[in-house]
């Protein structure tokens, strides 16, 4: 193994867990910092120039940077990075100052966006400050797609929505609300310099199963439903509703059925409770809200009598692993169980459709009609349209249409100024110490020994009675500061110099979790099996200086680092130092590279 | 500047067979300077107890007045501490020790602290082989005070001030070798792996253990010149051999050549294992190490290591006989022998 380079980026982004996992790459501890010195409107624009929807997201990001939080491996619980991000939404002042000019004379490019959800959105706010002139297409009345249509007010309250999308659409974007687009060749021969798709997937999948055809009056496909909710074409439910499906969108229709008169709401899902697809916080929710899981159920029949929907039959199955290893569902041998429904909402999937995309325009698509789309680029293999979001690769989330937005924008601007879309520009990054004096740092790192703090939620009773009021209340300011103060601060980096170091123990010996090593070189299989604690998590780099003056190398396991400071304080020679690591994905535009 | 270390620890930090991790043997972060020798010696005797199961009550650390003598704040929080005046840990050792000879008495003293002040209490307490460990921490100067000469700075040994040492040092290893000293043992702040072993040995060792550490004073005489700097010991240090300690129970894994190896077996069942370098030298034997130090000195070369070690060593206790029962735990039956026997007394002394 050779020594790490200390000018190598990507190894610095990778410590920063929470950031490097997110799709965006918004710098978490920067924003989660600003929130602790009480500067909201700052770390509302953090988050904005990253992910475009803090106060959405904030409210209903999937949040993968919560497992790959650090935190979580040093104690129970990850910082609640999420809920910190809605603090900074809620707390905010104005923030146009903070917005970029639009310039009223354009750059002579049209681009035109198919879809306005959150990949489109993401698209026209990174283009817009740079001139373009922007055509939305979208067949609802108003913008912001799937977090309109499908994500319920009681989670994601409409004036929360409103703004942020709002603030896009005033960068002078051209919409074309109520517009289906039924013909793709349509669009190009409006000889747009580029087209996004960001159309989502916006067909929920049925289940064709005995009844499906006789009980259609009051069977469901749960994303139509959700949509019938928010659009308001649908006000009730009857009383007795099951739920098919074990993901988000199960969840979500569960605790909106419970809103609109249903009493008696089940979900039923064919997988063990604990492969379900919903994050723990959803299934936990609808708990909390009276809604039992029967897990390990497989749909057999809808039972129709008369023309009326009675219920379901189901099969009991249990989880058993073949000889390969292989999860299987077998049943049980148990009887059929019958479950009484009035009606029933099926959420077992979503799928594209892409059959208003003519296929003679020179956009492949694969045996599964999906678009053959270029994972880092988003160009299709016709060269000015372009994909993200849901539409690209497949449904996720709305953290993960704003990243492949930003590529795509950055594509875009390529594109349209006759660079090679594989030329990405670098990402910006500054580095800086953060020593003020002999043990003093510019950041906070005192490690606080408080558990995750829990976000209050609104009286059960009043929710359940009205759809559009808001659950979660937000953290105050004074429990979003002690949250806060439960980050690391992991891009504060600890940084050595090598020729600085007179080998006298004392970093290895401070560390509170005996991150520090200096050992004869060897392997780096060999040598994380013998630092001071074993480097068991392959997921996290070894740091390893060049040698010193005694022979050993200083091997540093990245792992369970608290970037407490102390190794940079006990060291008489500063070979250790508090480097601030301030990286920032590239957006369109901003073409310049920036080494260290 | 932290003035709390983090309560986290490592999730697959081992623990010993008492079920405590190292970081139950540690003590309140320390306040000496960074690099300072003094915290890598708290490092390794922290690594040494927990190493040998040491339950923490039932130590006592003790010291005297220093940099050296504050590291029992360091290390150790979990046990019993006295940090007496300058130079006269020893006797305060004594006292205790004859008081309650249940206990593992960990003496830590500067080189000012012994072989200035307190090099009256030092002698005698070597001299009677006071059954406890006694780690010097040599920074061959009054860290504390500001960096001046101590009795142990070399001939010549330039400090940071710029001038020489005028007076011979001394050598607190071939003093208390001379003075009959049980368990002597020397070493260097930078090198754990000598060190922890050591540290563990003396703690088996029933009678005086004293271990000479080399242990640079980062501040006041780390400086070019100076022979107790990182870099000069570094450059000097001439190791006896590699050793191992293998606690009672454990088996010996390591093979040396036949010859090359010495075994001792420890009063308590211990094995130490030294893998010798010099054949002239033997652990066991008072005249080899007595010229072992002089040739070394010499040659400007540090011995470090197990320098010498008597298997059978008589405490102080034994030698005069007192009780083997704590005071504290003595009921009065055993502490007044009644009116009969004073009526015997009294009439022995008409
Ligand atoms: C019930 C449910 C709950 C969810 N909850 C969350 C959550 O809590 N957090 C989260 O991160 N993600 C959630 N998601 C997923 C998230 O909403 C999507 O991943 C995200 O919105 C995708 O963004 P997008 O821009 O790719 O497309 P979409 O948001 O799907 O937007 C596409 C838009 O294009 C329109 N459109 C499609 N075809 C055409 C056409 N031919 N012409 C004109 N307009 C067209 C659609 O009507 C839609 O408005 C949820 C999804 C569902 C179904
Ligand atoms: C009776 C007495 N005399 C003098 C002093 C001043 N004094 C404090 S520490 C010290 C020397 C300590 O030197 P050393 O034992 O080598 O410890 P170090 O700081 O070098 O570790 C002296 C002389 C004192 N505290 N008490
Ligand atoms: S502790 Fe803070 S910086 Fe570190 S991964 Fe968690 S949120 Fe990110
Ligand atoms: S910052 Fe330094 S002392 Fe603190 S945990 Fe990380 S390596 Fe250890
Ligand atoms: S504290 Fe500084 S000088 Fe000492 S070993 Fe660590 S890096 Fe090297
Ligand atoms: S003055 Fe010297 S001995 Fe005292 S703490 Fe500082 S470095 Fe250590
Ligand atoms: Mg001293």
């Amino acid at each position: 193994m050779e020594s790490t380079k200390t000018t190598d980026v990507e190894y610095f982004h990778k410590v920063v867990d929470c950031q490097h996992a997110c799709p965006a790459h918004t710098p978490v501890p920067e924003y989660i910092r600003l929130i602790a010195a009480g500067k909201y409107t700052e770390a509302y624009v953090v988050n904005w120039e990253s992910n475009v929807f803090p106060g959405v997201l904030g409210r209903t990001c999937d949040r993968p940077c919560e497992p790959a939080c650090r935190r979580g491996r040093i104690e129970e619980e990850p910082v609640a990075i999420c809920r910190l991000k809605r603090v900074a939404a809620d707390f905010k002042d104005d923030i146009t100052p903070y917005l970029p000019d639009i310039p009223l004379i354009k750059n002579g490019k049209r681009i035109a966006l198919i879809g306005g959800g959150p990949a489109s959105l993401t698209v026209a706010r990174d283009l817009a400050p740079l001139g373009y002139e922007i055509h939305l297409y979208d067949e609802n009345h108003k913008g912001g797609g799937m977090m309109r249509t499908q994500i319920p007010s009681f989670r994601l309250p409409a004036t929360v929505l409103n703004e942020e999308v709002d603030r896009i659409l005033d960068f002078g974007i051209h919409t074309h609300f109520n517009k289906y687009v039924g013909s793709l060749a349509e669009i190009i021969n409006e000889n747009y310099d580029a087209v996004f798709i960001g159309t989502g997937a916006p067909k929920g999948r049925d289940l064709h199963i005995e009844g499906r055809e006789e009980g259609k009056a009051s069977i469901h496909i749960g994303i139509e439903w959700l949509a019938g909710v928010a659009f308001e074409h649908i006000k009730s439910i009857k009383p007795n509703v099951i739920v098919l499906g074990g993901g988000n969108t199960a969840m979500d229709c569960c605790r909106t059925a419970r809103r609109l008169g249903g009493e008696n709401v089940k979900v039923v899902v064919r997988s063990p409770f604990a492969e379900m697809k919903a994050s723990p916080w959803e299934k936990e929710d609808a708990q909390h809200e009276d809604i039992p899981i029967l897990d390990n159920h497989v749909p057999k029949r809808f039972v129709v009598e008369g023309g009326i929907l009675k219920g379901m039959a189901f099969e009991k199955v249990h989880a058993v692993l073949d000889e390969n290893g292989k999860r299987q569902l077998l049943p049980t041998g148990d009887p059929e169980v019958f479950i009484e429904a009035d009606e029933v909402l099926i959420a077992i999937g979503q799928e594209n459709t892409f059959t208003w995309i003519e296929r003679d325009l020179g956009i492949e698509f694969d045996k599964w009609n999906m678009p053959v789309v270029d994972p880092n680029t988003f160009v299709s293999t016709r060269t000015n349209v372009f994909f993200g979001g849901d539409a690209a690769l497949g449904p996720k989330n709305v953290i993960t249409a704003v990243a492949q937005g930003h590529q795509a924008a950055i594509s875009i601007d390529l594109f349209c100024n006759g660079v090679n879309v594989n030329e990405r520009p670098a990402p910006d990054v500054k580095f800086f110490s953060t020593k003020m004096g002999i043990h003093e740092w510019s950041y906070d790192n005192d490690i606080s020994n408080d558990q995750r703090f829990i976000v209050p939620q609104a009286d059960k009773a009043k929710t359940l009675k009205d759809r559009l009021k808001e659950v979660e209340l937000g953290f105050d300011l004074q429990t979003a500061f002690k949250e806060a103060e439960r980050c690391l601060n992991c891009d504060v980096q600890t940084i050595f110099t090598d020729d600085k170091c007179i080998e006298c123990d004392a970093c290895m010996d401070v560390c509170p979790t005996n991150c520090i090593t200096f050992t004869a070189y060897a392997e780096e299989s060999e040598l994380r099996k013998n630092l001071s604690a074993p480097a068991l998590n392959l997921q996290q780099d070894l740091m390893v200086s060049g040698a010193l003056k005694t022979g050993r190398v200083m091997v540093k396991d990245e792992d369970v680092c608290l970037h407490c400071g102390l190794c940079a304080e006990r060291c008489p020679t500063a070979a250790w130092d508090m480097k601030q690591f301030l990286y920032n994905t590239a957006k369109a535009g901003h073409t310049c590279s920036v080494a260290l | 500047m932290s003035y709390i270390k983090p309560k986290f620890h490592h999730p697959l930090l081992p623990k010993n067979n008492l079920g405590y991790t190292r970081k139950d043997y540690e003590g309140s972060i320390s306040t000496l300077c960074a690099g300072c020798g003094h915290d890598s010696i708290s490092a390794a005797i922290v690594e040494a107890c927990f190493a040998l199961n040491v339950e923490p009550h039932k130590v006592a650390k003790l010291s005297g007045i220093g940099c050296s003598s504050k590291t029992p704040a360091y290390f150790l929080q979990n046990s019993h501490g006295f940090n007496s005046v300058h130079g006269r840990m020893p006797s305060v050792a004594t006292g205790a020790n004859l008081a309650n000879c249940d206990l593992v008495y960990l003496g830590v003293s500067g080189d000012g602290d012994s072989a200035s002040i307190g090099m009256g209490q030092f002698v005698h307490v070597v001299r009677r082989n006071l059954n406890m460990v006694y780690i010097v921490m040599n920074n061959g100067c009054y860290g504390l005070t500001k960096g001046q000469d101590s009795a142990t700075a070399d001939r010549g040994s330039i400090s940071k001030g710029g001038d020489a040492t005028l007076f011979e040092g001394i050598d607190l290893c071939s003093l208390a070798i001379e003075l009959g000293a049980t368990f002597v043992a020397q070493s260097f702040s930078g090198d754990k792996s000598q060190l922890v072993p050591l540290i563990e040995a003396a703690m088996s060792h029933r009678g005086f253990a004293l271990i000479n550490v080399l242990s640079p004073c980062v501040t006041f005489n780390n400086n070019p010149g100076s022979t107790k700097s990182y870099t000069y010991v570094r450059e000097h240090n001439e190791a006896l051999g590699n050793i191992d300690f293998v606690p009672v129970g454990n088996e010996i894994t390591t093979t040396y050549n036949e010859g090359e190896s010495v075994q001792v077996t420890m009063h308590d069942g211990s094995k130490l294992r030294l893998n010798k370098i010099d054949n002239q030298w033997d652990p066991q034997d008072r005249l080899s190490i007595i010229s072992a130090l002089k040739t070394a000195q010499q040659k400007h070369e540090i011995l470090t290591g197990l320098l010498y070690v008597d298997k059978d060593s008589v405490p102080l206790h034994v030698k005069l006989n007192t009780t083997e029962t704590p005071l504290n735990q003595l009921q009065e039956d055993k502490l007044c022998p009644g009116n009969n026997r004073l009526q015997e007394i009294n009439v022995g002394l008409r």
